[in-house]
């Protein structure tokens, strides 16, 4: 009896193990997640429109249909990326994510406080590797560190009203992301 | 031959627990550390390099991508205020004001995550577009039949989810309570 116990206590820890072990790899082997179906659909360091949701077809689930949205699927390991995205009239962000779709940094129109949200995305090394002058003298440059080679920038501007769509449209139409 | 038993036990009930404990905390799960206020839940860390690794998974199984906390939060609601799922079949009431931001959307999607078809294409609302009352609180009548005001039609859906995104907000983790976020009220009306 007691032995009986025994081994169900440890095939119980054994599958607590399993559990953290499976809820952890997801994320890594997930062939289904917001990059892999965005990667089919865009090439590397470009600035694409993604199509809006409609309830036959979507990229992803829960997104919202007030906004246009273009994507920037980046790749770091040939240097540092430029971005620059025009604002359109009524709200617009920019937001970063990991390959593992982990959000790490976002901001607004306002939070840019410009015309044009400009920003230079590069990996920690390649920061670290700025001469320092120069970032001083670019004091106003604003830079973000991606904690993954690869990754997401995703651009969105809301269509407050139906009659906006194209100036949405064309504020991210105009939007780039390129190395530097 | 025990031990061998034994051990052929002990696996086999390793993987049960084991996957039947993450598929179950990735469907079934609702994650932990939201803020709730009404009948709304928000995942602010979500949004951030903070995310823990239940909503981590569950994100690369759904395959959706989080609002970035820079940009917004999304409030999820799947009942009414007194904890009845919303049924598509139902007239539902959504009154009240939204916490302060520059921009709100209210989008209702299938518990997948699907925008719903309807004949009058509405899939949701935006800040600037709902019709308000004096005082600046508005209604939104949610069903499968047309109203007259600001109507958001469910197409007769069983299931589905609100969700009201507020963006460029100070609303966020450090968020506590309804006093801080007023959130619509959702009351439950007749059934078709």
């Amino acid at each position: 009896m007691i032995r009986v116990l025994l081994w169900l206590l440890g095939a119980v820890l054994l599958g607590g193990i399993v559990h953290l072990a499976t809820v952890l790899l997801i994320p890594v082997m997930a062939s289904q997640d917001a990059f892999a179906r965005l990667s089919a659909f865009a090439p590397v360091n470009t600035v694409v429109a993604i199509p809006a949701p409609t309830p036959e077809k979507a990229l992803m689930p829960f997104m919202d249909p007030a906004f246009v949205t273009s994507i920037c699927r980046y790749d770091l390991s040939r240097g540092p990326l430029k971005l620059s995205v025009p604002i359109s009239q009524a709200y617009t962000s920019v937001s970063f994510y990991t390959r593992s779709d982990v959000a790490y940094y976002a901001i607004n129109d306002r939070a840019a406080g410009r015309r044009v949200i400009e920003l230079d995305l590069m990996t920690a090394a390649q920061r670290a590797d700025l001469p320092e002058n120069e970032e001083i003298t670019a004091a106003d440059r604003l830079i973000v560190a991606s904690p993954t080679t690869t990754g997401l920038i995703v651009i969105r501007a809301l269509v407050p009203e139906p009659g906006w769509i194209s100036a949405a449209r064309n504020a991210l139409a105009a939007a780039q992301c390129r190395p530097q | 031959m025990p031990l061998l038993l034994g051990t052929a036990f002990a696996l086999i009930v390793a993987a049960v627990v084991g996957l039947g404990a993450t598929w179950v905390a990735l469907t079934r799960g609702t994650a932990y550390g939201g803020v709730s206020i009404g009948a709304w839940t928000a995942w602010p860390k979500n949004g951030t390099a903070g995310i823990d690794p239940y909503a981590r998974a569950m994100v690369a199984r759904t395959g959706e991508l989080p609002v970035g906390s820079g940009d917004g939060v999304a409030f999820y609601a799947g009942t009414d205020d007194s904890g009845q799922v919303l049924d598509g079949r139902c007239d539902v009431l959504l009154g009240g004001i939204t916490p302060q931001a520059r921009f709100w959307t209210l989008t209702l999607y299938d518990s997948e995550g699907r925008l719903v078809a309807n004949s009058a294409q509405r899939q949701g609302f935006t800040s600037q577009e709902i019709i308000r009352k004096a005082d600046g609180s508005f209604e939104i009548l949610v069903g499968p039949r047309a109203r007259p005001g600001n109507w958001l039609p469910t197409g007769g859906i069983e299931r589905y989810v609100l969700v009201l995104r507020l963006y460029d907000t100070p609303v966020g983790m450090a968020t506590r309570s309804g006093r801080e976020a007023p959130m619509p009220a959702i009351s439950k009306g007749a059934c078709l």
